[in-house]
């Protein structure tokens, strides 16, 4: 009996158990999952729970619910991979062998990077990429009483680069609807040198933020935070002044890819660009958040990489040669406020451009415009994780590698 | 692919300025670019990046972070913006002939 193991239930490693179960023969073949703990959060909501649009119980439910029922799940911290002896290898120096392992364990932040940061921590200093900040960041609004909101990225890469903006124009439109944004700065502060990393996408953002009065400081490099003066300072010696600073901390991989020696400084695994199978080994392949691709950190770059990563997992079973099948595709709704939503959709060789989504002219969504339907389509996409792209389900019209069709560069006609 | 003239040397850039060939880089092309980027020397300190990022770039085909060059001791972050002030990563990477470091989405 050969042996898959899956490290991390997440997104990636869901995904990839319910697609490999089903393609991989089980007279041949077993599966194990591994993750430290067996409660799924539905990430995308933690943006929507400090303005008490989500409850926690909306995103939150059993990881082992989404596994398929012939598959071995062991909850338990992973102490290293040994490589070497391919083994996982759990605290007891308890191993569990593999011939194929698919490392999927994700990125979480890092408040202790920065020095400071820790210091005004759920007091002053906020943030809203795990449960616990999202709650307590609910808590605080609403004895907020005013002043200068920061909504502030440390570091790329993080974890949909998006959500940043999309908190500040939820800030915006809340003030706005409480009749209260004229007793609220709203700042929002990135280490980048515009909105967004990719320029038409940065010039259409950047002029929504100014639209709605968020003054942007960019090219922001945040060395540590004064939490007692409240003040974020940079490391060419700028200072940004905050009564509540809404963070994006440092992104890095699971310490468990730093203690097994495969990962980068930011402990995310070298990874092959296009056919996902680790740079430093044959039989390790990574998805999701784990790698150190140079694609969004996000659940619909998992959903793209599944299709390619499972193909290619039975391809190397079968020692055929990896097909390089992806090519970066990432599919992003932004909240914007006011019931309104823009959609991104690129790779790693183009830019998210205007146009129409999934089909040409007909759309019926538009990309990189506010439109009511996009927020409708970001709403809708909390049951599409949960009831198909969990269980490794195509999605309808959109396939794993991105079209041109329907999009158009600003200077042509 | 815009060409540059940089005393005898004439080298290929992209459009912001980055070396396409690294092969055409030397110590004199790398002295002109830093006075345009605004650095009147380069000093020991200096050539101890860009040589390390040279070598890192040619070993792992990509531009090394600046977190890396502060986690393998090659210089402290806060070292690095003073001695490549404004945009270290960026000034670092052209003086040094390397492509412009791949920007994260």
């Amino acid at each position: 009996m050969k042996k898959l193991v899956i490290l991390g239930a997440g997104t990636g490693g869901t995904v990839m158990a319910n697609l490999l179960n089903k393609r991989l023969d089980k007279k041949d073949w077993s599966i194990t999952v591994i993750d430290k703990d067996n409660v799924h959060y539905y990430q995308p909501g933690f943006l929507f729970i400090p303005f008490g649009f989500y409850t926690a119980d909306q995103i939150t439910k059993e990881k082992a619910k989404f596994l398929p029922k012939n598959v071995e799940f062991i909850v338990a911290e992973t102490e290293r991979i040994d490589p070497k002896n391919n083994a996982v290898v759990l605290p007891g120096g308890k191993r569990i062998s593999y011939d194929f392992l698919i490392v999927a364990t994700g990125a979480d932040i890092q408040p202790d990077e920065t020095p400071g940061m820790r210091d005004g921590w759920r007091e002053s200093v906020f943030d809203f990429y795990t449960i616990e900040g999202s709650l307590a960041l609910a808590e605080k609004f609403k004895t907020f009483k005013g002043g200068t909101i920061v909504v502030h990225i440390n570091e790329m890469p993080i974890k949909c680069p998006v959500a940043p903006l999309e908190f500040a124009f939820f800030c915006d439109w809340c003030m706005h609807r409480k009749k209260r944004r004229g007793e609220v700065e709203l700042v929002f502060v990135t280490p980048l040198s515009g909105a967004f990393t990719k320029p038409v996408a940065a010039k259409k953002l950047g002029a929504l933020l100014e639209e709605r009065n968020i003054r942007t400081i960019t090219d922001f490099s945040a060395e540590r935070v004064d939490a007692t003066h409240k003040k974020l300072i940079s490391y060419d010696s700028r200072e940004v002044s905050f009564d509540l600073l809404v963070t994006v901390p440092t992104n890095m991989g699971a310490e468990l890819i730093e203690r097994s020696g495969l990962g980068d400084e930011l402990r995310f695994i070298p990874t092959d660009p296009h056919t996902l199978r680790s740079k430093q080994h044959e039989n390790i392949f990574a998805i999701g958040d784990a790698t150190n691709l140079p694609s969004s950190k996000a659940g619909s770059v998992v959903h793209f990489q599944s299709e390619i990563l499972a193909a290619n997992v039975v391809r190397a079973i079968e020692k055929k040669p990896l097909e390089e099948g992806f090519d970066g595709h990432s599919n992003c709704f932004i909240e914007t406020g006011r019931r309104k939503g823009i959609l991104i959709d690129f790779n790693y060789d183009l830019e998210p451009l205007p146009g129409r989504f999934p089909f040409p002219v007909i759309g019926p969504l538009p990309l990189l415009k506010p439109s009511r339907l996009n927020h409708m389509g970001k709403l809708a996409f909390r049951w599409i994780y949960w009831h198909m792209l969990l269980k490794g389900k195509p999605i309808p019209f959109i396939p794993s590698r991105m079209r041109l069709a329907g999009k158009k560069r600003p200077d042509q006609s | 692919m815009p060409k540059k003239q940089i005393g005898n040397y004439t080298i290929d850039v992209d459009d912001e300025g980055f070396l396409t060939n690294l092969a055409q880089w030397n110590k004199d092309v790398a002295a002109v670019i830093a006075k345009e980027e605004g650095i009147a020397e380069l000093t020991p300190a200096h050539w101890k990046v860009i040589e390390f990022m040279q070598k890192d770039f040619k070993e792992n085909g990509v531009v090394p972070t600046i977190r890396k060059l502060n986690k393998l001791g090659v210089i402290s972050t806060k070292e690095l913006y003073d001695i490549f002030p404004g945009g270290p990563a960026k000034k670092a990477a052209k003086i040094a002939g390397l492509t412009k470091p791949a920007g994260c989405v």
